[in-house]
């Protein structure tokens, strides 16, 4: 029942994660399409901050195949990867369920940690660029415009020498996207990047994927609860429950998709008729 | 820490043979069981609170001098028959035990509790300042030269003699170290595990902020956590001081890390590891002093914690940690 | 126990009478344990064993001392009402210092740098200030150097000394067997000193914050002995002497013809050299600071200052944080060497004894007092704290006693350091100083 993708930027294959006696993803198989916003959603606990962490090496999974392909044919095999190649060398991005931003540092220092290997490379590895070589000063002037770009984005233009520590939560989330789009990844991974925003800002955080999707060729894939942002603009969606697949389809299929129902909810038929209508609601809106 | 006589006496006509190494292994167990103690205080203070208390291996050398004024005070010596010594050793334990326990609650009332919910590494500077005026009172107060303490507790058994003459032997004063070692580590598992201070330890441990919710008395319990600590180190502080019958105001500082070592080793926050970490350093320090070199036995135990938090950083009995992303 | 104590400052302009009196008694008791025990009674040697030495005067006075310090508190601090506290200041207050400060900062550094350059040529400085001032700036170049292990990347490197030893050993064993002068150890120390500080380096840095705190003085510690113990080749115990002090220019320190004081024409005078060795270590402690304020605003110090404030955010932007570190701890190290070598030329004669943990402890305290990652913070302290030592020099034995009460006092005190406020590596239209609440110490993970 996988869902099937043209042109995927990320494939997992038979992924299994083990901690102890508790299998928290079974054999689970998806694909990520290269121009798609791909949502991974499923109730609490259902693992899927577990496989973001293999998808991104910060944990080693127990089996199966994690590969990240490039345009050019290219291909990366995550699971076997050093979790800081993947961003590097994989392209693939991502961002944190609590939000991880260098707080003491100021938006724009965020922005260019977020170049920090190309940067590095063009300050010859730090020689280079201690003695004032013009390398380093153009690539710098470079890395400033990428990140201007990114804080044009999201809105963060008048806040570039705050210190991210100090901005309001809604803004946190945008700098961290933005944060990660400075890698130029191929694939951006986000983990529940529109919990605890209004919805105006919910609605800021669409456009913001949209056009991440549409005008930077990036392929999405998110965590999230929130309804009206997976139902909005996914391309695909999967949904995990207790660690395995139960629905992988396009929005359509899954709004119709009664094992989904019974897992958001239990099996109270009276509460799946709620449901619906809660998911019909975000769709609409 | 001063080497046991008997070692360089048998490494001349030492070699691997079988009672040597059963000797060995007895002032390893002695001596582990010294580490065993002072380590627990760190491995109580690290599960509450998560700080290294850089100065509990200072408290152990506090006591061991209060220890000293006590015996002294009471004009204890070898002669004084067996009974009325343990009697008198008794009165002497639980005075530095006392004691030692103001200072472990002192030092956590005035140099770490301001420091919680402050940046981690504050109160970890701050023990090290706590060390630093404890060592230096003690060399102030009562002198920067050893302090040598006859034998109280003399004789022992002989458990097997070798066709040179070479023997094993089990003093009353191991015997005795190793017999108060296991009541007090079992008097202290009850505490920890059967009364409603012991659980209230647990609790902070998992949750502070839950447990103080749910009405438990956070300060009081880390307050007790360093009183139950120090007085741990008290008891160490005197078998130190009965078993080497030296003292001095730095013996602190290379105990303090060997068992902080032992803690960590055994799997920092757990008990019973602690011990086991304790008796592991112990055997390592005995055995390498043996059959290698005196001069580098701190170099073996510095280099087993950085072998062991490298290789194996949740310990023996500790629970492997899964970094939370 | 005691609720009272416990709670510490209370608002209420009354003075609870039985609280406070319940409190004294608790401390009094409490004194009494303590200095009772340990200032009451000594035990000195006598014939046949033991003897106690009575000193109850002593402890008397000491615990008055505490209980009426205790009095004092409750009757001049602890009784005002909240807000008003001499402990706390309120915010406006607090926010105006910091103003002030910020802008005495930006003067403040220049005229350091001026001071520091005329200062061995004013009427005033004689042999004595010139001797101290070295020492200063050695600490200054010292703090400045752990700075960027333990301010920029947020590793707590408790065996700093370590390096400086082997910066010191190096130049004194290259210089006495093979010969080599001074200017051509200088840099070999530090290369060797950072190449240690990647060896030892490579295995214990994913270790967390404390942990990697206690391998690192375990690695002190090591070096120490081993320096201590390793007769044939550092001289143990006894150390080296006889290493060469440094040429100016090829030009010997010396009465002889050829020499500095001949070759310029000058009265030959011993205070040329203690001169010479002044800017010498003022030169490398500015180089110290030079490449460090150089290296903030590259790569790789925003790669420092971002392991300090969450490792895990910069593996998953693609940094390597193993040689993010280790870079950390080789350039901090490699500064290190080049002060042990200054030490070396400078004493003439070292020994494992200069290389005890209170010296890693010493250099520490010199950088949180200062402000982690403040460079004039780091100045600051430095001068307070050797100046400090140098007025309790004639209390010798109380010396290392207050040193450890500052230590804790300040910690309390200022948590943060005298100044903790960040200054940005780059800015768009405004430089802001980021306040200390948002600057991660490095927690460690």
């Amino acid at each position: 029942m996988t869902h099937h993708v043209d042109d995927p930027v990320l494939t997992v294959e038979h992924l299994n994660m083990r901690f102890g006696g508790l299998l928290a993803v079974d054999d689970l198989s998806f694909d990520v399409g290269r121009s798609d916003i791909t949502a991974l959603i499923g109730p609490n606990g259902a693992g899927k901050t577990t496989v973001f962490n293999c998808i991104t090496g910060f944990y080693k999974p127990t089996e199966g195949r994690i590969t990240a392909l490039h345009e050019g044919g290219a291909k990366f095999l995550l699971e076997r990867m050093d979790d800081f190649k993947i961003p590097k060398v994989a392209k693939v991005a991502r961002t944190f369920q609590n939000i991880r931003l260098f707080g003491g540092m100021t938006v724009l220092e965020n922005l260019m940690v977020g170049q920090h290997n190309p940067l590095m490379l063009a300050s010859n590895y730090t020689f280079g660029g201690i003695f004032g070589l013009s390398g380093y000063k153009k690539a710098e002037k470079v890395a400033v415009e990428l990140a201007k770009y990114w804080m044009e984005q999201t809105g963060l233009t008048a806040r570039a020498d705050d210190a991210a520590g100090d901005l309001p939560y809604g803004e946190q989330r945008k700098l961290e996207i933005a944060r990660a789009m400075c890698t130029k990844p191929k694939l951006l991974c986000l983990d529940e990047p529109a919990a605890g925003l209004n919805p105006r800002e919910s609605d800021e955080l669409n456009k913001l994927l949209l056009f991440i999707r549409k005008e930077r060729d990036t392929g999405v894939l998110l965590i999230e609860h929130d309804m009206n942002v997976v139902m909005g603009i996914s391309d695909h969606i999967i949904v995990l429950d207790y660690g395995k697949k139960i629905a992988d389809g396009t929005p359509e299929e899954i709004r119709n998709d009664a094992s989904v129902i019974a897992a958001y909810l239990g099996v109270a038929d009276d509460e799946v008729e709620e449901v619906e209508h809660e998911i019909e609601e975000g769709a609409s809106s | 820490m001063e080497e046991l006589s008997c070692i360089s006496a048998v490494f001349v006509s030492g070699g691997s043979l079988m009672e040597y190494f059963l000797q060995q292994l007895i002032n390893g167990i002695t001596l582990g069981s010294i580490y065993g103690l002072i380590a627990i205080g760190y491995t109580m203070v690290y599960g509450i609170i998560g700080m290294i208390n850089f100065a509990h291996g200072d408290i152990f050398m506090v006591s061991s001098f209060i220890a000293l004024i006590v015996i002294t005070a009471l004009g204890l010596t070898v002669s004084t028959g067996l009974g009325l010594t343990i009697l008198a050793l008794i009165l002497v334990l639980v005075t530095s035990m006392v004691i030692a326990s103001v200072f472990g609650w002192t030092t956590e009332r005035l140099a770490y509790r301001p420091l919680r919910g402050s940046f981690r590494l504050a109160p970890l500077i701050t023990a090290i300042g706590i060390s630093i005026v404890l060592q230096n009172y003690i060399q102030i107060t009562q002198g920067a030269r050893v302090k040598p303490l006859q034998p109280l507790i003399e004789n022992g058994y002989t458990l097997m003699t070798r066709a040179d003459g070479f023997t094993v032997q089990l003093s009353n004063m191991q015997i005795l170290i190793i017999t108060v070692t296991i009541i007090l580590m079992t008097i202290f598992s009850l505490i920890i595990a059967k009364t409603s201070l012991g659980r209230a330890q647990r609790a902070c441990e998992q949750d502070r902020k839950m447990a103080s919710l749910l009405g438990i008395n956070v300060d009081r319990t880390i307050s007790m956590t360093f009183v139950m600590g120090a007085a741990l180190a008290a008891v160490a502080g005197l078998m130190f001081l009965l078993y080497y019958g030296v003292i001095d105001f730095f013996i602190g500082f290379v105990a303090g890390v060997k068992a902080f070592t032992a803690a960590v080793l055994g799997g920092i926050g757990s008990l019973p590891g602690a011990m086991l970490g304790g008796l592991v350093i112990g055997l390592i320090e005995t055995f390498w002093s043996a059959y290698f070199s005196i001069e580098y036995k701190d170099v073996a135990a510095f280099s087993m914690l950085a072998i062991v938090l490298i290789f194996l950083p949740q310990g023996l009995l500790g629970k492997p940690e899964v970094e939370k992303v | 126990m005691t609720d009272t104590a416990n709670s510490g400052p209370q608002p209420g302009r009354h003075l609870d009478i039985p609280k406070v009196t319940k409190d004294l008694i608790v401390t009094a008791l409490i004194a009494t344990a303590i200095f009772g025990s340990t200032i009451a009674f000594r035990t000195v040697s006598a014939a046949g064993g033991l003897r106690l030495e009575v000193r109850y005067d002593v402890a008397f006075y000491v615990i008055a001392a505490v209980v009426v310090g205790r009095l004092l508190l409750w009757l001049f601090f602890w009784s005002k009402p909240a807000g008003t506290s001499a402990v706390e200041m309120p915010t406006s207050i607090k926010s105006g210092v910091a103003k002030i400060s910020a802008k005495v900062g930006k003067g403040f550094a220049p005229t350091m740098l001026i001071f520091a350059l005329v200062f061995p040529f004013l009427p005033f400085t004689d042999r004595y200030l010139l001797d101290l001032s070295i020492l200063i700036l050695t600490y200054v170049m010292l703090g400045w150097g752990l700075n960027i292990v333990v301010g920029l990347a947020g590793l707590l490197d408790l065996g700093y000394v370590a390096f400086y030893a082997i910066g010191a050993y190096s130049y004194a064993l290259l210089a006495q067997y093979f010969g080599f002068s001074f200017w051509m150890c200088l840099p070999l120390a530090g290369i060797l000193a950072a190449f240690w500080g990647i060896i030892l380096g490579f295995p214990v840095l994913r270790l967390r914050g404390d942990y990697l705190a206690i391998v690192t003085l375990a690695f002190g510690e090591i070096i120490r002995i081993v320096l201590l113990n390793w007769y044939q080749f550092t001289g143990g115990p006894d150390g080296l002497s006889g290493i060469p002090r440094p040429s100016f220019f090829g030009l010997e320190f010396t009465r002889r013809e050829g020499g500095f004081a001949d070759f310029f024409g000058l009265d030959y005078s011993s205070i040329h050299r203690i001169v010479f060795m002044y800017f010498l270590i003022l030169a490398l402690a500015l180089l110290t600071n030079f490449v460090t304020n150089r290296l903030r605003r590259l790569p790789i110090g925003r790669a420092w200052e971002a392991l300090r404030e969450d490792e895990i955010a910069c593996r998953s932007l693609g940094l390597n944080t193993t040689s993010v570190k280790l870079t950390a701890f080789a350039i901090g190290g490699m500064f290190a060497g080049f002060a042990g070598s200054f030490f070396a030329t400078r004493q003439g004669f070292i020994s494992p004894e200069s290389f005890t943990f209170i010296e890693s402890a010493l250099i520490l305290a010199i950088v949180v007092l200062g402000g982690m990652g403040s460079q004039v913070g780091v100045v600051i302290a430095s001068i307070a704290m050797i100046g400090g030592f140098e007025i309790f020099r004639e209390a010798e034995q109380f010396r290392m006693l207050i040193f450890g009460l500052a230590m804790v006092v300040i910690m309390i005190w200022r948590p943060r350091g005298l100044i903790s406020t960040r200054i940005p590596s780059i800015f768009l239209k405004e430089k802001k100083a980021v306040s200390a609440d948002m600057v991660a110490q490095g927690e460690g993970h």
